[in-house]
C-alpha cells in the first residue's frame, strides 16, 4: 500500500535532515577553534545525500523501484584553514601561528535554512498521507 | 452485480495513492545531488488500469467455453514512472522543484480526496437501496 511507504519515504528525510541540522550545529559551534597543528584543527563537516535504490520485485513494477534518502557519509571540507598570528595563544606553533577552522559561517547559515525547509516539507507530506489514511479507513462511515 | 459497482474511481485510487508516495519521494530527495525528479502520467495509468485505452479498442481475450473466468477487472497494475521535464534544474543535477512538488502534492491529495468522496457516495446509495427506506 504505497500510502503506508509515504511514512518511510518521509521519515528517512526527516532522519537525512536531522543529521545535516546536526553538522550544520557542529560547524558553527566550531566556526572559531583554532589549532597550532593544520592536521588537527576543526574542519568543517557536510552530509552526503544519496538516494535509497531498492530492487524492484518486478521490471515493470515501478512502486518501490525507489524509496527514501540516507546518508551516506559524512566528508570534511578540504579548503586550506586559514593561518593566523597570534604568539600570545598557548596552542600557537614554534613560529607564533594558530590555523582557524575552515567552516564558512555563511555557507552554514544557507544550509541550516535548507534544512529547516525541507524538514518541514516532510512532516507536512507525513500530515496529509494521515489524514488520507484515516479517511480511507472510514471508507464507508 | 457489484463487480464494477465503484466504476473508475477505483482504480483512480490506487493510481493516487501510488502517485501520493511518488510525489513523497520526489520531496525527500529534494537535496540529493543527481537525483531525478519522478511522476507518473495519471492520464495514460488511468487508461490502462480501467481498461480504455485511448484509440483503439482494447483487444479482448476469447473465450470459449462459458466456465472461463471473464477478462477485464484484474490486477491493479501500478502506473509506469517517468521523469520529469525541470523548468529550470540546479547545478548538482538534482531536478527536485520544491515549489512543483508541493503543487502536485496538493492537487494529488484533492483528487484522492474526491476520489474517496464519490466512492462513499456510492456505498451510501447502496445502504439506501438496501434497507429500502
Amino acid at each position: 500500500m504505497s500510502l503506508f511507504n509515504v511514512f518511510d519515504i518521509a521519515g528517512s528525510a526527516l532522519n537525512a535532515q536531522t543529521i545535516r541540522l546536526n553538522t550544520t550545529a557542529s560547524n558553527l559551534a566550531n566556526s572559531e577553534s583554532v589549532d597550532g597543528d593544520p592536521g588537527k584543527v576543526y574542519r568543517a563537516r557536510h552530509p552526503v545525500f544519496q538516494t535509497m535504490m531498492e530492487a524492484p520485485d518486478d521490471s515493470s513494477d515501478g512502486e518501490d523501484a525507489v524509496a527514501g534518502v540516507r546518508v551516506l557519509g559524512i566528508v570534511q571540507s578540504t579548503t586550506e584553514p586559514l593561518k593566523r598570528y597570534d604568539p600570545n595563544n598557548p596552542v600557537a606553533d614554534k613560529d607564533g601561528y594558530v590555523y582557524m577552522s575552515n567552516v564558512n559561517a555563511i555557507e552554514e547559515m544557507t544550509n541550516m535554512i535548507s534544512a529547516n525547509r525541507s524538514f518541514a516539507t516532510n512532516v507536512e507530506a507525513i500530515n496529509t498521507a494521515r489524514d488520507l489514511l484515516l479517511k480511507t479507513i472510514a471508507m464507508g462511515h | 452485480m457489484f463487480e464494477n459497482v465503484f466504476g473508475i474511481h477505483e482504480p483512480a485510487l490506487l493510481l493516487q495513492g501510488q502517485r501520493l508516495g511518488v510525489l513523497a519521494n520526489n520531496m525527500a530527495n529534494a537535496d540529493t545531488p543527481g537525483y531525478k525528479a519522478r511522476d507518473i502520467d495519471f492520464g495514460a495509468a488511468l487508461a490502462s488500469a480501467s481498461g480504455v485505452d485511448s484509440g483503439e479498442a482494447p483487444l479482448a481475450l476469447a473465450r470459449t467455453s462459458a466456465a472461463h473466468l471473464a477478462p477485464g477487472a484484474g490486477e491493479f497494475a501500478p502506473g509506469e514512472l517517468k521523469y520529469r521535464n525541470p523548468y529550470q534544474a540546479s547545478l548538482d543535477g538534482n531536478t527536485v522543484e520544491m515549489a512543483a512538488e508541493q503543487a502536485a502534492f496538493a492537487e494529488n491529495n484533492v483528487r484522492y480526496q474526491a476520489s474517496l468522496g464519490f466512492i462513499n457516495g456510492r456505498i451510501a446509495e447502496l445502504q439506501y437501496a438496501i434497507s429500502g427506506q
